[in-house]
């Protein structure tokens, strides 16, 4: 076997020197009852390179990949294209075969990286600090609230009907058992930002501990949050702001900027792939005086015996290795590679670089949504959006996307699929716009839905 | 002249007292190459993407722009390259040499799995894309799924935890579930006293009380302290097995035969199924639910701290309750079965969902790899070699160092050592350092806390006999020097591109984050 370096005359040895006559006799402690016999029934035999790359490359050729034809879909992950270099450094084996930088001494590599991801996360959220990641966006979304809630000791969170509806379903979960209190709301086709901002700011009360908004929301719609957040500090809440497309910011004020005080998202348009989901790398940032209160590893300046500046993980009292059932998680290992990839990118993109690639996302989309307002039957939503917008069709997008999805174009996520019940929602179309869009992509989008809805 | 790195930045010079070497005016020494941090280095100008014109259009920001700086220096291509690779020279990896990171198993990462998993059909597909166009993917969670029920003799599977706190979260989660539907929710999760933190911080997550087992003199779970400790408020248990001192729970069918009496859960912590997997399958001994992480048995790479994967196997009881979303086979096709499927796929009881979308995709074609490319006659050999090794380094070591559980008879995966017989004023800590200086990376230290200076070695089945004998030799000779009294090696590591680092100077004023040199001086 390949992976296997001993040889059958270093088992002898070994054996030996340990003592025992047979491989069985390191295994006397399992209950007899629970010992195979042979290897383990129902499974295949080993298998050589060329017959594993055979069998999956035959499954990688089943997908319709992003990369096959037009592409419109986002709805929390995005189409972006990533720099070559960037999937070279994080092949490199220092970096991808390391482990979390227990031992620092020789594990600068890894926490000089995670000291610079946390720099640039802040900075892009306008917060004072951010951590060295979580699992994703939807996670980090369900740990704010928690986090927010051992700060304001109330039980109670507000959820935006902008808020990516897999998040509010991963907050739903948890909080059934947590016992904590989750007001949600659906999204509606016909309303504005505006409006959602309005109805949450009479929502929120004394009893509340954090109000959950995510900008851009699921349907693309941008809003100000600065008069939320005031609302929300006046009545002793927190405000925790929500981004699903990190893209947005080198455009948009960031949520910091507007009064947030816990910012989390989805770090995946940035240096890490669709990857049908996963993984993905959850940006975490907040202001210095909650940090005690955050979850996630810390990576923080230091200096060594010889008075040289280095890097440490730090403030570990927080954590479950540490604190064990008294941590502010149970995270441990949590998205690090991701948060390298994000680096990396962000660094060859540069302050200029995500600037103008966040204009021409931005004029792309624009342009996009003003073509596809000519399409007959189709409406395209008012309002402030980024990226992606929502369009209303005249019959259940589902179907739709599903036909012209046959006919090789990704036209979009249909609400139908997020929003499973209905209530006029089943009609809308998600339409996400990237610098990888076309405009022959565009013109095929609109020749693909004119034909699906004719 | 280049522009590569060339913005003046200096290292801080030593303060002397490292070696007799003469200083360079770099402050590097050849290969040893000092880094600053990109801030020091790029600008907000500097760019090493190229993008098109973009057309000129209104903007429909409603006036939200940014109207002030963010703060990100970019770098062009080749000075990015530069720095990420410099840094990269600064960390100890399984590529470089053995990791015997106890209860971690850091064992080879084969490209194979990296190949696979950057094929466009799977790097390259969208989460939402119509299920039609993703049946590939879905073959692949439904092949890794399959293998894993196979593994563990155990018929329900959660794939979406995407790392293994992840998945002891969402056992935890079923077995609430499970309680909750028969309308007898429980409060306690009883935690043995060597489990891993995320033990109970991961039941006090799910909202349960956490109280300890101890353990037995010979590092097992006390039998009788956890029965007495059993009541009808006990919603289960978490047992690690192999266990964190890497010996094998003898009495876990009896653990779970006791647990399952009052109506409670067994939940297991795979960390350690490295040691037995392909051999025994933990369905055998009575367990209802365990994670597995595929970055630790499975081979995916660590990533300097992930990402991970962490997919729940469950008993007949509690697979009913596993959350969303899942994948299931109906004759030649895949069907991915979310929320809005759940009432007509007859899966009412799922607890939820955990995650934005179906789990770790790029881990599960990684694993997928490495599982056909063993086989079930390859992943035995897995096992055998990795305890085989561990047991060859505590036998090689034991007359060396304290092995409290020596005696007892074999370990399993991994080797205990403890500081007991070290000189007066050294410690775990000293030898850890000592062996970076030798080329290695260190044991995992102080953990289980039921060792005093516990030293955990965990070999797994990647090395050869050669670098395991060399292993053992720097051990042997770091641990003399530390029962001698050696007073150099309270100096380790003086060879590593830094020496020890003041942790406790971080932890109480922290810098998180670069900030400005005149910012930092005026916040002084």
């Amino acid at each position: 076997m390949r992976y296997l370096p001993l040889q059958p005359e270093d088992r002898q040895a070994m054996l030996g020197v340990i003592g025992a006559k047979s491989i069985d006799d390191l295994f006397v402690d399992v209950p007899g009852a629970a010992r195979l016999s042979g290897t383990v029934p129902g499974l295949p035999m080993h298998a050589t390179e060329l017959q594993v790359e055979r069998q999956l490359g035959r499954l990688a050729r089943m997908n319709q990949a992003a990369g096959d034809g037009p592409f419109f879909l986002g709805a929390g992950a995005y189409k972006h294209h990533v720099p070559a270099s960037v999937d070279h450094i994080i092949q490199r084996g220092e970096f991808l075969t390391s482990y979390t930088p227990y031992q620092p001494e020789i594990a600068q590599g890894t926490l000089q990286a995670l000291f610079e991801f946390q720099t640039q996360v802040a900075r892009l959220y306008g917060c004072e600090v951010a951590n060295a990641s979580m699992y994703d966006g939807s996670t980090a979304c369900w740990e704010a609230i928690v986090m927010a809630r051992r700060i304001t000791r109330r039980g109670k969170a507000i959820l935006s009907g902008g808020l990516h509806p897999h998040y509010v379903s991963v907050c739903e979960t948890m909080a059934k058992f947590t016992g904590d209190v989750l007001e949600t709301a659906l999204p509606k086709l016909d309303g504005t930002a505006e409006m959602e901002m309005a109805r949450l700011i009479a929502a929120v009360d004394t009893e509340t501990s954090c109000v959950v908004v995510q900008n851009p929301g699921i349907l693309g719609r941008v809003a100000d949050l600065s008069e939320l957040a005031e609302a929300c500090h006046a009545k002793g809440a927190l405000l925790i702001a929500v981004v699903t497309e990190p893209v947005s910011l080198g455009l948009i004020r960031s949520p910091g900027e507007m009064g947030a005080d816990i910012v989390v998202g989805e770090g995946q348009s940035i240096g890490v792939g669709l990857q049908f989901g996963g993984p993905y790398v959850g940006l975490f940032a907040c202001a210095e005086k909650h940090v005690r209160q955050m979850p996630g590893r810390l990576a923080g300046e230091t200096v060594d015996a010889d008075g040289k500046r280095g890097f440490v993980l730090t403030l570990s009292t927080r954590e479950q290795h540490i604190r064990r059932e008294k941590a502010t998680s149970n995270i441990c290992t949590n998205s690090g590679l991701c948060a390298l990839a994000f680096t990396v990118h962000m660094t060859l993109l540069g302050e200029k670089g995500l600037r103008d690639l966040a204009a021409l996302n931005h004029a792309l989309a624009v342009q996009a949504a003003d073509r596809l307002a000519r399409v007959p039957g189709v409406k395209v939503m008012d309002g402030a959006f980024f990226n992606e917008f929502t369009l209303t069709l005249p019959k259940p997008s589902r179907p739709v996307v599903r036909e012209m999805a046959r006919n090789g174009v990704l036209g979009g996520v249909s609400l139908g699929r997020l929003y499973p019940d209905g209530d006029g929602r089943e009609n809308g179309l998600l339409v996400a716009v990237t610098e990888t869009t076309t405009g022959e992509d565009v013109e095929a989008l609109c020749g693909a839905l004119e034909e699906a809805l004719a | 002249m280049s522009a590569i790195n060339q913005s003046g930045w200096r290292p801080e010079m030593s303060a002397g007292g490292e070696s007799d070497a003469p200083a360079t005016y770099t402050g590097n020494r050849a290969l040893m190459l000092e880094e600053p941090l990109l801030f020091e280095i790029g600008d907000l100008d500097r760019t090493g993407v190229d993008l098109p014109e973009r057309p000129k259009v209104a903007s429909r920001l409603a006036g939200l722009e940014r109207n002030r700086p963010i703060g990100l220096p970019g770098l062009s291509e080749p000075e990015a390259v530069r720095h990420y690779t410099r840094l990269s020279r600064q960390n100890y990896a399984i590529d470089l040499g053995l990791f015997p990171l106890g209860s971690c198993t850091m064992k080879h990462n084969p490209r194979l799995n990296e190949k696979m998993a950057r094929l466009p059909g799977f790097a390259d597909l969208h989460p939402l894309t119509p299920v039609d166009g993703t049946q590939g993917a879905l073959a692949v969670i439904h092949l890794v799924a399959e293998w894993l029920k196979a593994l563990t003799n155990m018929p329900g599977i959660a794939m979406s935890p995407k790392a293994g706190a992840h998945g002891e979260l969402c056992g935890l989660l079923a077995i609430r579930a499970a309680h909750e539907a028969k309308g007898d929710a429980r409060k306690i999760i009883l935690v043995p006293e060597s489990a891993h933190g995320t033990n109970p911080a991961t039941a006090a997550f799910a909202g349960y009380q956490v109280k300890g087992i101890p353990a037995t003199v010979d590092g097992r779970v006390d039998l009788d302290a956890l029965k007495a400790a059993l009541s009808p408020e006990v919603a289960g248990v978490m047992i690690t097995n192999p266990n964190t001192c890497g010996l094998f729970e003898r009495d876990m069918i009896a653990i779970g035969e006791a647990v399952h009496a009052i109506g409670g859960y067994v939940y297991c912590d795979g960390a350690n199924f490295n040691a037995i997997v392909g051999r025994v399958r933990p369905g055998d001994l009575g367990v209802d639910a365990m994670h597995i992480n595929l970055h630790k048995t499975f081979s995916t790479p660590h990533g300097g701290g992930g990402p991970g994967s962490g997919p729940v196997v469950f008993s007949e009881a509690l697979a009913p309750f596993a959350p969303l979303p899942f994948v299931e086979k109906h004759d030649d096709r895949y069907v991915l079965v979310e929320e809005e499927t759940v009432a007509e796929e007859g899966h009412s009881k799922a607890f939820g969902r955990m995650v934005a979308f179906h789990g770790q995709m790029g881990m599960f074609t990684r694993a997928a790899a490495y599982m056909l490319s063993h086989g079930a006659d390859g992943l035995k050999q897995v096992s055998e070699d990795a305890v085989l090794s561990a047991n060859y380094i505590l036998r090689s070591l034991e007359g060396v160092m304290d092995a409290p559980f020596a005696p007892s008879g074999p370990c399993m995966h991994e080797a205990i050592f403890s500081d007991k017989n070290f000189a007066e004023g050294f410690s775990t800590l000293d030898v850890a350092k000592g062996l970076i200086d030798e080329g290695f990376h260190p044991m995992t230290v102080y953990f289980p806390l039921v060792v005093h200076g516990a030293m955990l070695v965990e070999p797994t089945e990647t090395e050869s006999k050669a670098a395991l004998d060399q292993f053992i030799g720097a051990l042997r000779s770091v641990a003399e020097r530390a029962k001698a009294g050696d007073t150099a090696l309270k100096a380790a590591p003086i060879y590593a591109p830094r020496r020890r680092l003041d942790e406790t100077a971080a932890a109480r004023k922290p810098v998180l984050v670069w900030k400005e040199p005149v910012q930092a001086e005026a916040a002084e």
